[in-house]
Formats: C-alpha cells, sequence, structure tokens
C-alpha cells in the first residue's frame, strides 16, 4: 500500500511541477529564450493569494484569480522591459538577464514581505482527506492540484491546437520569420505567451504552497528549477513533454525520498535525468533535430 | 499620414514594356533608389523598378548579386539604409513585416519555409491569420460566429489547394510531402495572405523539366485567376525568357539592365555580367 502512497503522492507534486514546466517550454519554443525569473512569478503569485486571503479576508477563489491577474500583467511587464530590448541578440544576453530579473523578484519579495517564512493556508483546507483501503490517503490539495492540471492540460492542449491566436504561437515556434511573412505580430504572441505562462505560474503557486505550506522569497527558485528540468526531461518546446516530463520528475522525486535518501533525493533526480538526456538527447518526447547541412 | 504618397500609375507609351490593359492603374509596387549596407559593404545600391497590377517581373543576375536581399528589402525583414518601397501607394519606411504584410505583399522562400509539423490545411489557415476575424471570447466558448469564420475559412484554404492541386493532401503533415509539392503549398500559403503582389524565391530551383513547365503555366494561371503581380528570381532561363514580360537584372547589387526578354537577351551588357568580357576588347 505504500508503494501507492508514494506514487499518488508523487503525481501530485509533479502535476504542480508540470503546470510549471509549461511554462518555459511554451515561452522557450516560442520566444527561443529560457526565462530563469519563471520560478519566482510562482513566489509571487503565492504571496499575492496569501495577502489578498490573509490581509484582505477575501474568498480563496478571489486570492487565486487575482493572483493570476497580477503575474499576467507581472510577465508581460518583465518580457516587455527586461526580454523585448533584447531580441535579436546572442541568447546569452537574455539569459543572464533572466538570472538578473529572478534575483530582482526575490529581493523585492524580501523588501515587501521581509524573509522570515509566512505559513500559508491551504486553499482546500475545509475538505476532508479521502481514506481507501485503509492505509491509503488521499488529501484535498492532491485532488485539487491533479484535477485542476489536468484541465490545464486539456485546455491548453485545444487552445494551441485549435484557436486562432494558439495556431499563431505554433507557427511562430516553427519559424517566426515566415510567421512574420504570414501577417502574424511576433512580438504580441511572444507577450502573450508570457501571459499564459506566467498565470499558470500563479496556479502552480498556489498549488505548492497548499501543499507546502511554507512561504519564502526564494519558495519559488527549487521548484522553478525542478521543472525547468522537467521541461529538458521531456523534451523542451514540447508540451506534451513537459506534462510528462512533470509528473514523471514527480514520482521520481517522490521514491528516491521514500526508498533511498531524503538528502540526496535531487542527486537522483538529477542523475536519472542525465542519464536519460544521453540516450534522448532532445527529451522524451523532444523532436531530434538533425542540422541542415 | 506622412507615408501616403500620391500613387503613381502605369503608363504605357513611356514603358512599353507594361501589359497594355495595366494602362492608367496604380502601380501596385514602386521601388525607388533601394540601398543597404551591411556594415561597410553595400549590398544593393540605387535599385528601382515598379510593378503594374498584373505584371509578371523577373530579378535575375549572378549568385550574391543581392537578388534575396531585395526580397528581404521589400518585405521589412531588412530596413534600407537609402530609398523607399511604396506597396500599393503607401512607404513602407520603419514598418515591422507583419505590417508590410498586412499591405498586400506575400512571399516564398528559397529554402522551403513551411512549417512541417502542421497539416497542409494549417499551413495555409496561417497564412489567411489576418483575414479570419474572430475573436478570443467566441472561438473560447465556440459562439456561432467561430463556426461560420472557421466554415468561411475552411473553405477558402480549400479552394486555394484546389486551384493548386492540392486539396487531396489536405491532412498530411506539410514536412512530409515531396520537394515540388511542398513548392506549390508554399505558393499557396502566400496566396492565402490574399497579396496583391507575390514574391517567389526561386519557385523551379529542384524541379526537373516537366514540373518546371507546369510551373510556368501555374505563374501564368495565378496571374490571370488572382489578378495580382508577380516578381520572381529565377535561374532557370528558359522559365524567366517564357513568363516573365519584364525582366531586370541586378550585379553586385546594382540595377544593370531592365526590359523585355528580347531586350535582356541581346543587351552587351548583361551578357559580360554572366560570361565575362571577352578577351582583347
Amino acid at each position: 500500500m505504500n508503494i501507492l502512497q508514494y506514487l499518488i503522492n508523487g503525481i501530485s507534486i509533479g502535476s504542480v511541477y508540470a503546470i510549471i514546466a509549461l511554462g518555459y517550454t511554451m515561452v522557450y519554443g516560442i520566444a527561443k529564450m529560457l526565462n530563469f525569473a519563471h520560478g519566482d512569478v510562482i513566489m509571487v503569485g503565492a504571496y499575492i493569494c496569501y495577502c489578498v486571503t490573509v490581509y484582505l479576508g477575501l474568498p480563496v477563489l478571489a486570492g487565486v484569480l487575482l493572483s493570476m491577474v497580477v503575474c499576467t500583467v507581472l510577465g508581460i511587464t518583465i518580457e516587455g522591459l527586461a526580454y523585448k530590448p533584447l531580441r535579436g541578440t546572442p541568447s546569452l544576453a537574455v539569459l543572464i538577464t533572466a538570472i538578473g530579473v529572478s534575483y530582482f523578484l526575490q529581493n523585492a519579495a524580501q523588501l515587501i514581505w521581509s524573509s522570515n517564512p509566512k505559513s500559508f493556508t491551504s486553499i482546500v483546507s475545509n475538505m476532508k482527506p479521502l481514506h481507501l483501503f485503509g492505509s491509503l490517503t488521499i488529501t484535498g490539495e492532491v485532488i485539487v492540484t491533479v484535477a485542476v492540471s489536468v484541465v490545464i492540460m486539456i485546455g491548453l492542449t485545444w487552445f494551441t491546437s485549435s484557436t486562432r491566436i494558439g495556431k499563431s504561437m505554433r507557427a511562430v515556434s516553427e519559424d517566426r520569420d515566415a510567421a512574420q511573412l504570414m501577417g502574424i505580430n511576433v512580438n504580441r504572441t511572444i507577450s502573450i505567451t508570457f501571459a499564459i505562462g506566467s498565470a499558470l505560474a500563479a496556479v502552480a503557486g498556489v498549488l505548492m504552497c497548499s501543499s507546502i505550506p511554507v512561504l519564502m522569497p526564494t519558495t519559488g527558485s527549487m521548484p522553478g528549477i525542478r521543472a525547468f528540468t522537467a521541461a529538458v526531461f521531456g523534451g523542451i518546446g514540447s508540451i506534451p513533454g513537459a506534462m510528462l516530463g512533470g509528473i514523471l520528475l514527480g514520482i521520481i522525486e517522490t521514491f528516491a525520498k521514500a526508498y533511498l535518501s531524503t538528502q540526496f533525493s535531487d542527486a537522483i533526480v538529477f542523475g536519472v535525468l542525465i542519464i536519460i538526456l544521453l540516450v534522448k538527447p532532445a527529451g522524451l518526447l523532444g523532436k531530434q533535430v538533425q542540422e541542415k547541412v | 499620414m506622412s507615408n501616403q504618397y500620391p500613387k503613381n500609375t502605369v503608363q504605357v507609351p513611356t514603358f512599353n514594356t507594361y501589359r497594355e490593359s495595366d494602362a492608367g492603374k496604380p502601380l501596385v509596387l514602386d521601388v525607388r533608389n533601394l540601398g543597404i549596407d551591411f556594415g561597410g559593404l553595400t549590398a544593393v545600391d540605387s535599385f528601382s523598378v515598379s510593378l503594374g497590377p498584373t505584371e509578371i517581373c523577373g530579378l535575375i543576375g549572378p549568385n550574391g548579386a543581392g537578388k534575396t536581399t531585395i526580397f528581404n528589402l521589400l518585405t521589412g525583414v531588412y530596413q534600407p539604409t537609402r530609398g523607399s518601397v511604396l506597396i500599393n501607394g503607401i512607404d513602407t519606411k520603419g514598418m515591422s513585416t507583419h505590417k508590410v504584410t498586412k499591405l498586400g505583399i506575400a512571399r516564398t522562400f528559397q529554402n522551403i519555409r513551411l512549417f512541417t509539423d502542421m497539416s497542409v490545411l494549417d499551413n495555409v489557415k496561417v497564412g489567411m491569420h489576418n483575414q479570419i476575424k474572430c475573436s478570443f471570447a467566441s472561438s473560447l466558448f465556440r459562439l456561432p460566429g467561430y463556426f461560420a469564420a472557421e466554415k468561411r475559412a475552411n473553405a477558402r484554404a480549400m479552394e486555394l489547394l484546389d486551384f493548386m492541386g492540392l486539396a487531396d493532401l489536405a491532412d498530411q503533415k506539410a514536412g512530409s510531402l515531396p520537394y515540388g509539392v511542398q513548392r506549390r503549398l508554399e505558393i499557396v500559403r502566400a496566396l492565402a495572405t490574399n497579396p496583391s503582389i507575390i514574391l517567389l524565391d526561386e519557385p523551379a530551383a529542384g524541379m526537373n523539366p516537366s514540373e518546371t513547365t507546369e510551373l510556368m503555366h501555374q505563374i501564368r494561371r495565378i496571374r490571370d485567376t488572382f489578378h495580382i503581380a508577380i516578381f520572381l528570381i529565377e535561374h532557370d532561363m528558359n522559365l524567366v525568357m517564357n513568363v516573365c514580360e519584364t525582366i531586370a537584372v541586378l550585379n553586385y547589387g546594382r540595377l544593370i539592365a531592365k526590359g523585355t526578354p528580347e531586350e535582356i537577351r541581346q543587351n552587351p551588357t548583361v551578357i559580360e555580367a554572366y560570361l565575362g568580357k571577352e578577351d582583347g576588347q
């Protein structure tokens, strides 16, 4: 029974990674850049939800919605101020800027909310855990996390395949110049991508802090890196890849913690990643790109 | 707006290369003294050309003469250092590529650049991006407007595919098609943007003689069906001489000759550019 319990917990944390990884992978696919500040947007999202529910006393749903709105605006602002002026410059410049933005957000959060950890109240605190087969416990957080991530994944898949904006996103990710010549506004498409990614980050932040209720300015950085790993693991640029990578990473992490070592769980997770990338360099669902000669 | 120029019109008596039927109509493309420098290198200099609304014009020249650079200047991929490009009478100065496209110019690429992971139909529909007017809300909630717009777009896309004989392949992945078919699809995708001028960058590259002959018919058919101007870069002289009504010859970024195929064939400067100077002369 234990194994099943670990599996459920793994899927739950993995779903959060998957939602974060979607933000990384979409931005990479369309803007061809690694937005290392994405993890810190999660933290901002969680703080906003915390403030709205604790300081303003508004209901949880308002907290989640407001944090999505704030993060969307934040994502568009970051892209417009920090990354857009660097379009066309070497990718290293953008990468370093993203790291800079990440530290900026962490320090800004420290100024606003101080570095003392806040204890985040779970958004599903009034839901009773389910007990199955005696020893198996499924908490409300797990149910909500998995349900929300399934909805997001289905919604996003539909969005990219069936809407006009989604199609223009796919076109930009395949060939930016050709897309432009079809009359697609590339800058606007990139802004929309950041908006969606950041709104998802807000959801991920709230879900994550509901399961692990410690909220600090650095809360987002480690899950951010794990989710980035998940995106690479699944094949960066691929939306189903990010989902699969996130969930697998969560499961591997939980099993490593349970059966091998709590302290070395990260080392084990990254070790598995290295092995998989040695065998499949483009990730699990990534497209093997052949350089044209 | 400052970029509204008086529209130049086609004047048959002075340029006998224009089609009679275009007389008095506004120029669809009017390029004046265009030039671009890359660092210290002048890639294109004082290039001028103008196309009437249903003209087929060829742009030829030795490798590295700057032909594709000119296409990039016309579509706003590069910003010119000097001169101006007027599409349907509107100066494209400072416009981004997607805005230039909206003025009515479309192109294909020398090395095919389709959206290889998308279906043939979706490639065409991406080309129709600017014409599908459907709000996000109505596509999200599947309002009647969404279905109507989607149906219209599908019908139009299928019509265009059928025109080039690709209707049967609508559901295939664009990347899986044979080379010649991909070239035709690129033309369909360009036509889908509803252009008034289409730029073809080496449309016959990699085609066998019978495919090239078919392409020649198709180029004429595109002009006659859609009533648009065609500006094409091509190395296949048979195609250029047969299809084009006017030809511009480029060498080292400069226009060295302009005229009818007959004039170009006999122009000594052109012969020299292609074959070099004869010794002792």
